[in-house]
């Protein structure tokens, strides 16, 4: 055999051992003690880094959760797109008991569809709601709807948010939505909320985010909330679920028990739900009413 | 003679000033105005009135809060009809006082004579004060409250008074018309702020694309000892505070510093006037002077309009409708104005004009990929990368952003102007700029 090809592998050998010591040695040196359980309970994590739980990645929430088991406390944490799943084996591995939380979703706050807020103007600034938003209050003029830009499809990692191009609205899709709020911070209106998926998949809100009163987003939007109160008065008093301010009915979806009862009476059409609404039955004759007749 | 203009970047927009030669109308009141509470920059003014009080011309109506705000008064006498929300120029409603107009009754303190008084009576304190009280902000568009220009910080003291009357924008003639009506009262205006701000000469800045009002100037100036008006090379935007000191003076205003610091005072031309009338005449600013143009409008004008009064009761006055063909409504001027979807908006203290702009001016042309021309870079007036800056912007990268002076930019858009590939520069750059100065606040609250 040719000896320079001998030599070459001797020579190479050679740098290679040297170089495995001194990295070995360096290894040993600069060890860093990292709790090997962080390691493993990102493994259980979904691995998704999308910043749902506040902390940087899934890793940084290993940490956190871990830094919380010793001290005996990991209330608070919740890892979202994971859900009660992740938690409850990550709780197991770590001994500590997990609350249950309620599924949630992301909820789109705005009804106000190319049909029922036409456009007034053309835009053709750059499509981004976040510079629109400075710019003007919107094609259909209201300053509290949906730009319909798109940062909040761009903004999501999991695909579950998509612009439907018939209303010019974004519509979520829940089984992909991991409630993780990137979309939350990524629209300049607020209009998106993370709100409990309810039983049976059964949820009620207010699409529509208008602070002013009655008369003056009617002429932009038909599908305003006008601030009329219908929804508070028939809310039923065990769920107590509707408050008004700024001339907006809120729903609080923890209390929420998903009756309906609102969506009929809303003359602006402004709740949305999941599901058909109860049809509105006869008005029953109350005893009163027989009473006065009977009188007559 | 060569002309004086500033050094780099700069645009050469057409000009189009095609009201230049129309005087001044003034646009009867109507039936109804709303005052917005921030028609000025800063802290909005808090309402001092509350609905059915009596107010005249001239009541205020609206307090200064905080250190820069102006005060706010009454344009017309009646009754305070609610205070409310109204929209305004951007389309979000903002705070208003909402006044029922009866008769047209003054303040008695307001002298309404048309009488010339060039005696200065009052000290340089008693000025500053009375440009306070009569809420005055500048009137070039920016509306930044003026008294606030003369409160000199600790040691800083000013040799030179700069009054622009520039009118660099395309389209708008309100200054030039002033200039050539009001001459005399605005040299006393002048007079007026240098014994404030306690400078003894004024230089102030015409383009050579007004020639008779630097005509009817300089001859009157001469009367007044250190006034001088200098004729200037038409350029965009030469009307910015940084250009025209540069051009007027070749002084150079360092990064993130004010022309104080180069020991400027810079004012407009309306301003002028509106100082010359609240401190000779004690008539707060309740009235200026708008241009409406556009192409499609067989004739144009010059208004002296009240506050308040919607901007559509001027196309009523010259008897036309909108165009049919109008693509964009603007208030201000075309290169630093914004768009408009409606003419109910009520005039404000910083409305220069409203231009009614065809299709095919207004129509933005398709976005094309950057060819690295550079052109945007040789035309930025403050020696920015425009180019730079879109991308940062665009992919947030606040912090590159700040690196290449992002809050330099004076947003004046001649780098939208001339890009060849029709990039929405300026549009990304004020985004990053306004996301720059919000970390930049919050570092400095922590």
């Amino acid at each position: 055999m040719n000896p320079v090809i001998l030599y070459s592998v001797g020579v190479l050998a050679l740098i290679a051992a040297g170089s495995a010591i001194i990295l070995f040695l360096v290894a040993k040196k600069f060890k860093v003690d990292e709790d090997p359980r962080i390691g493993e309970v990102s493994e259980i994590l979904p691995g998704a880094n999308c910043g749902g739980c506040g902390f940087p990645g899934c890793s940084g929430f290993a940490t956190a959760l871990v830094k919380g088991a010793d001290k005996g406390d990991i209330s608070g944490l919740a890892c979202p797109p994971g859900g009660n799943e992740t938690m409850t084996a990550v709780g197991e591995f770590l001994g500590m008991t997990v609350e249950e939380s309620a599924p949630t979703t992301a909820v789109v706050r705005c009804n106000g569809t190319k049909a029922k807020a036409p456009s007034k103007l053309t835009y053709e600034g750059p499509t981004k709601c976040a510079i629109a938003h400075t710019l003007f209050s919107g094609e259909n003029s209201c300053p509290h709807g949906c730009l319909g830009l798109d940062d909040c499809v761009e903004a999501c990692d999991f695909e579950a948010i998509y612009m439907d191009e018939e209303t010019g609205l974004p519509v979520v899709i829940p089984d992909k939505c991991t409630s993780c709020g990137a979309c939350v911070r990524a629209c300049p209106r607020d209009i998106i909320e993370i709100r409990p998926r309810g039983r049976k998949d059964r949820r009620v809100w207010v699409a529509c985010m208008n602070e002013e009163k009655g008369p003056i987003p009617m002429k932009n939007c038909k599908v305003t909330c006008i601030g009329c109160a219908k929804c508070f008065d028939v809310c039923p008093p065990v769920a107590n679920a509707i408050t008004m301010g700024n001339n907006l009915a809120f729903i609080d979806g923890d209390k929420c028990i998903a009756c309906g009862k609102c969506i009929v009476v809303c003359p602006t059409t402004a709740i949305l739900a999941t599901f058909e609404p109860p049809k509105p039955k006869p008005k029953p004759v109350t005893e009163e009413k027989e009473a006065s007749e009977v009188k007559k | 003679m060569k002309l004086k203009t500033f050094k780099l970047g700069g645009v050469h927009p057409p000009e189009n000033k095609m009201t230049a030669d129309i005087p001044v109308v003034p646009i009867d009141i109507p039936k109804r105005v709303s005052v917005i509470m921030s028609q000025h920059l800063g802290v909005p003014a808090v309402p001092v009135v509350d609905r059915g009080d009596k107010v005249k011309v001239g009541t205020l109506i609206g307090e200064a809060k905080g250190f820069i705000s102006a005060n706010i008064h009454s344009p017309v006498s009646g009754t305070v009809f609610k205070v409310d929300g109204v929209t305004d120029a951007t389309g979000y409603r903002k705070n208003a006082v909402i006044i029922n107009v009866e008769g047209d009754e003054w303040e008695e303190k307001i002298d309404k004579s048309d009488t010339l008084l060039k005696e200065i009576k009052l000290s340089s304190e008693e000025i500053i004060q009375r440009i306070k009280d009569s809420g005055i902000v500048g009137m070039g568009g920016a509306a930044f409250p003026t008294h606030v220009k003369y409160m000199f910080p600790e040691g800083k003291t000013a040799d030179t008074l700069v009054i622009n009357g520039v009118e660099c924008e395309p389209y708008l003639t309100s200054d030039h018309r002033v200039m050539l009506e009001r001459p005399d009262e605005i040299l006393v205006g002048v007079s007026i702020m240098m014994k404030a701000g306690k400078v003894d000469r004024a230089k102030i800045g015409i383009e050579s694309n007004k020639p008779d009002a630097i005509k009817i100037l300089s001859e009157k100036a001469e009367d007044y000892p250190g006034v001088e008006v200098v004729p200037l090379k038409v350029q965009y935007p030469q009307g910015a505070e940084k250009q025209l000191i540069k051009a007027l003076l070749n002084r150079e205003i360092p990064s993130g510093k004010l022309p104080l610091d180069v020991g400027c005072i810079v004012n407009n031309i309306g301003t002028a006037l509106a100082i010359y009338e609240a401190v000779q005449k004690n008539k707060p600013l309740i009235e200026r002077v708008v241009t409406l143009t556009g192409k499609g409008l067989k004739k144009g004008g010059n208004f002296l309009v009240r506050i308040g009064i919607p901007a559509k009761n001027l196309l009523e006055k010259l008897g036309e409708e909108i165009p049919e063909n109008t693509g964009k409504m603007i208030s201000g001027g075309p290169m630093m104005g914004k768009a408009i979807n409606h003419l109910d908006i009520p005039v404000t203290k910083g409305t220069s004009g409203i231009v009614l702009m065809s299709e095919e001016e207004s129509k933005r042309n398709k976005i094309q990929n950057c060819i690295r021309c550079s052109k945007c870079v040789s035309v930025c007036p403050m020696g920015l990368e425009p180019y730079l800056l879109e991308k940062l912007a665009e992919k947030d990268m606040f912090e590159e952003c700040e690196k290449e002076d992002i809050v330099d930019c004076i947003e004046c858009g001649s780098c939208s102007f001339t890009c060849p590939s029709s990039r929405q520069l300026l549009d990304h750059i004020r985004y990053g700029k306004q996301n720059v100065m919000r970390i930049m606040r919050e570092r400095r609250q922590q």
